[in-house]
C-alpha cells in the first residue's frame, strides 16, 4: 500500500511570505515526490483554519502589521500549538521565527506575546539593520553541512535554556546578541533568520526536517544546489568581511 | 551620489507644471507614455528613463524649454522629497509591491511617505490606481484624485490593511471589490477604468486602447497616462492616439538581431509582480527563453525573490539561465521541472536558446527577459556582438 501524502502546511503565505518563504515548502515537497513519495502543499491565508493534521508548517518573513496578525491568529486557534504536540515539524523564518518565540516587537515597537514555540525573546535594539550573505556551523546535534543564506532584520534574538542554536555564525550577524548564535533549534521545531530560501540552498536541512516526520530517506542528485551553495560560500566571506 | 543642491530642484520647478509618476512597477514606461500624451497639447522636457532620482530630475528640469511642461519619473522612496520641492500639478500612483527585498523591505512605509507628502500637497491632483490598497490608502486623504480601475491582479503585498491591519477581503472575479474586514478603508468607486482592451469613462465614453507596447501592464500604465494628460488639459482620445507610436522604452521589447539569423526579444522584468506579466508575454512554447538575473544594488542583493515567480509556467520549454546569480535561478528552474541550463556569457546563452529551437530558413526567435542590470548588460552584448532590428526610441 503505498504510503500516505505528507501534508506540508505553508502558514499565511500573504502575511509571511515576503522574502519568497513559498520555495520553502516547493523544495520540501519536491524532495519527497522525487523519491517517489506523494506530497501536498496547503496553503493556509489569514482568517481560515489550520489544518492540525500536516507533518510539515512553514512560516516566513513579513512586515511588522502582517506579522503581528499572523501572530494573533495563531495564539487564538492554538492549531498549530497542537499540530505540534502531535509530532510535526516546523520551519520558521525571519518574522516567523520571531513570531514563535515568547516575545516579539510589534508594529507599535512594544513588545508583543508569541507563540511561545521556541524558548527564545526578540527584542530591537539600535544597531543597524543586519543585512547579507551568512555562513554559520550548524549544531553538531544535527548532521548537516554549513548552512548558507541571506539575512535582513532589525530586530535581535535571545535564546534560553530550552533551544540550542540552530548554528554558530562565520559570516554575518544572525541573532547578535553576543554568542554568535544564529537560529534555534529545539526538537522538530526551527527558527532562522536565513532567506534564500533556506532550504534550496541546503538541501541537507530540507533532508533532515523531512526525515524528522517520515524516517530515513535515499540521497537525491544535488549537484545544482551543490554549485550554487559553493559559490555562495565563497561570496559571503568576501562580501562581509 | 551627485553632490547637488536639493533647493536646485525647488528652484528650476518653480512656476512650472510638472507632472510626477511613481511606483514599483511600470514608472518608465508611463512616464514614456504620459509625455507623448501631453505633447498633444504642449512642449514636455522629461527625466532620461530610469535617471529617477534627484541629480536626474534636477538635469531634466534644467533642459526645460519656457513654456513647457514637465514630466518626471520619480523613484518610490524619493516622491515625498520630490512634492515637496516641485509642487506638482499632476502625481500618479501606479502601484506599490516587493523590490529590492533588501534594500526597501517595508512596503507599506512607501505608502505612510507618499500619504504624509501628498496630504501636505494640496493644490496636487492625484491619479490613483483603486487596484492597489497600499495606493488607495496613500491617495484617499487627498483633495483632488482621479481614482482609475486597472484590473491589478497582484495582491500579496496587499493582504493587510495598510491602515488597521486586519484582513483585507477581495470579492470574487469577475467583481473587482475589496474592502478591509475591520475599519472603513474600501475600493473607492473609479472615475475611468480598463474593461479588456477598453477604456470606460464615468460619463460612459468608450475608448479603445491600442498601443505597440503588449500586455495588460502596458494598458493600465495607458489609463494612468489617460488620466494624467486628461488633468493637463489634453483629450483622451488624442492621448491614447499618441500613445498608440510609442514601440519600445529604453530597450524593453525591443527586438535586436544576433549572428544574422537570431532575432531576440528583450523584455525587463524586476520583481514578482513585474515577473508575473512578464511571463505572460512570452511567446508561445516551444519558443526558447534565455532569463537573466543578477543581484546588484539596484536589483536588491537578496534574490529570494525568485521563489515567488511562477516559474513553473515555463515547463515544455527549454530555459537558458544566465547572469551574476543564474546558478540561483537553476536551482528554482530544478524545483519547477523546466529543462534548462546554466550559460554565464549572455550572447552564449541567447545562442545556446537559439541552437534548442527547430532550425527554419526564416530564422530564429528567442525571448530574453532579464532583471534590471542583467537587462542592461544583455542590451550591451548585443548592442556589441549583434545589431537592433529597431532604432532604440529612447530618450
Amino acid at each position: 500500500m503505498a504510503p500516505e501524502a505528507v501534508t506540508v502546511v505553508l502558514l499565511y503565505p500573504e502575511l509571511l511570505g515576503t522574502y519568497g518563504d513559498g520555495g520553502n515548502a516547493v523544495v520540501l515537497a519536491q524532495r519527497l515526490r522525487w523519491r517517489g513519495r506523494r506530497a501536498e502543499i496547503v496553503e493556509v491565508t489569514a482568517g481560515e483554519p489550520v489544518p492540525e493534521s500536516g507533518q510539515l508548517y512553514l512560516m516566513g518573513g513579513g512586515e511588522d502589521g502582517p506579522q503581528a496578525l499572523a501572530a494573533r491568529e495563531l495564539t487564538a486557534s492554538r492549531a498549530l500549538h497542537r499540530a505540534i504536540d502531535g509530532g510535526a515539524a516546523l520551519l520558521a523564518v525571519c518574522a516567523g521565527f520571531q513570531v514563535v518565540g515568547h516575545r516579539f516587537v510589534g508594529p507599535d515597537g512594544e513588545p508583543h506575546a508569541g507563540l511561545g514555540l521556541l524558548d527564545c525573546v526578540t527584542s530591537r535594539d539600535t544597531g543597524a539593520r543586519r543585512v547579507g550573505e551568512v555562513v554559520t556551523v550548524p549544531d553538531p546535534s544535527i548532521d548537516v553541512p554549513r548552512l548558507t543564506g541571506y539575512e535582513n532584520h532589525q530586530s535581535v534574538t535571545a535564546l534560553g535554556r530550552g533551544v540550542r542554536p540552530l548554528g554558530r555564525v562565520v559570516v554575518g550577524a544572525g541573532n547578535d546578541t553576543g554568542d554568535r548564535s544564529e537560529g534555534a533549534i529545539a526538537g522538530r521545531v526551527v527558527g532562522t533568520y536565513l532567506h534564500g530560501p533556506v532550504l534550496a540552498r541546503n538541501p541537507a536541512l530540507a533532508d533532515h526536517l523531512l526525515a524528522s516526520v517520515v524516517g530515513d530517506l535515499e540521497p537525491l542528485d544535488d549537484a545544482e544546489a551543490e554549485v550554487l551553495r559553493k559559490e555562495r560560500l565563497t561570496a559571503a566571506s568576501r562580501e562581509r568581511r | 551620489m551627485l553632490a547637488i543642491d536639493p533647493r536646485a530642484l525647488e528652484r528650476l520647478a518653480a512656476g512650472q507644471v510638472v507632472a510626477l509618476v511613481t511606483g514599483t512597477n511600470g514608472k518608465t514606461t508611463t512616464t514614456r507614455l504620459l509625455t507623448a500624451a501631453m505633447r498633444t497639447r504642449a512642449p514636455v522636457t522629461t527625466n532620461a528613463a530610469g535617471a529617477n532620482l534627484v541629480s536626474g530630475l534636477v538635469s531634466a528640469l534644467a533642459r526645460h524649454p519656457a513654456g513647457a511642461a514637465a514630466v518626471l519619473e520619480v523613484d518610490e522612496g524619493l516622491l515625498p522629497q520630490a512634492v515637496a520641492a516641485v509642487h506638482p500639478a499632476v502625481v500618479l500612483l501606479l502601484n506599490l509591491s516587493r523590490d529590492q527585498l533588501d534594500r526597501t523591505g517595508e512596503v507599506r512605509m512607501h505608502a505612510q511617505r507618499w500619504r504624509a507628502a501628498l496630504a501636505g500637497s494640496p493644490a496636487t491632483h492625484v491619479v490613483a490606481n483603486v487596484d492597489d490598497p497600499l495606493v488607495t490608502w496613500a491617495a484617499r486623504p487627498s483633495a483632488r484624485v482621479t481614482w482609475v480601475g486597472t484590473g491589478q491582479r497582484w495582491r500579496l503585498d496587499a493582504a493587510s490593511c495598510p491602515q488597521c491591519g486586519a484582513r483585507i477581503l477581495w470579492d470574487e472575479p469577475p467583481e473587482d471589490g475589496w474592502a478591509c474586514s475591520v475599519c472603513d478603508l474600501r475600493r473607492p468607486a473609479a472615475d475611468m477604468w480598463l474593461d479588456g482592451d477598453t477604456l470606460v469613462l464615468a460619463d460612459g465614453l468608450r475608448l479603445d486602447v491600442r498601443l505597440s507596447l503588449p500586455g495588460w501592464a502596458n494598458r493600465a500604465n495607458a489609463a494612468m497616462a489617460v488620466a494624467g494628460a486628461r488633468e493637463a488639459g489634453a483629450d483622451a482620445e488624442a492621448a491614447l492616439r499618441a500613445m498608440a507610436d510609442v514601440a519600445d522604452v529604453a530597450g524593453r521589447y525591443q527586438v535586436v538581431a544576433l549572428d544574422g539569423r537570431v532575432r531576440a526579444r528583450l523584455l525587463l522584468a524586476k520583481n514578482p509582480a513585474g515577473w508575473a506579466e512578464a511571463l505572460d508575454l512570452l511567446r508561445p512554447a516551444p519558443l526558447p527563453v534565455v532569463v537573466g538575473i543578477n543581484a546588484r544594488i539596484q536589483d536588491g542583493r537578496d534574490p529570494s525573490w525568485l521563489w515567488d515567480v511562477p516559474f513553473e509556467r515555463l515547463r515544455g520549454r527549454f530555459v537558458v539561465a544566465t547572469g551574476e546569480r543564474g546558478r540561483d535561478l537553476a536551482v528554482r528552474l530544478h524545483y519547477a521541472e523546466v529543462e534548462h541550463r546554466f550559460v554565464a556569457d549572455e550572447l552564449e546563452a541567447i545562442r545556446c536558446a537559439a541552437a534548442s529551437a527547430p532550425a527554419s530558413a526564416a530564422g530564429v526567435d528567442v525571448d530574453v527577459a532579464a532583471n534590471y542590470s542583467s537587462f542592461q548588460q544583455i542590451r550591451k552584448a548585443v548592442g556589441s556582438g549583434g545589431s537592433r532590428e529597431e532604432s532604440d526610441r529612447g530618450p
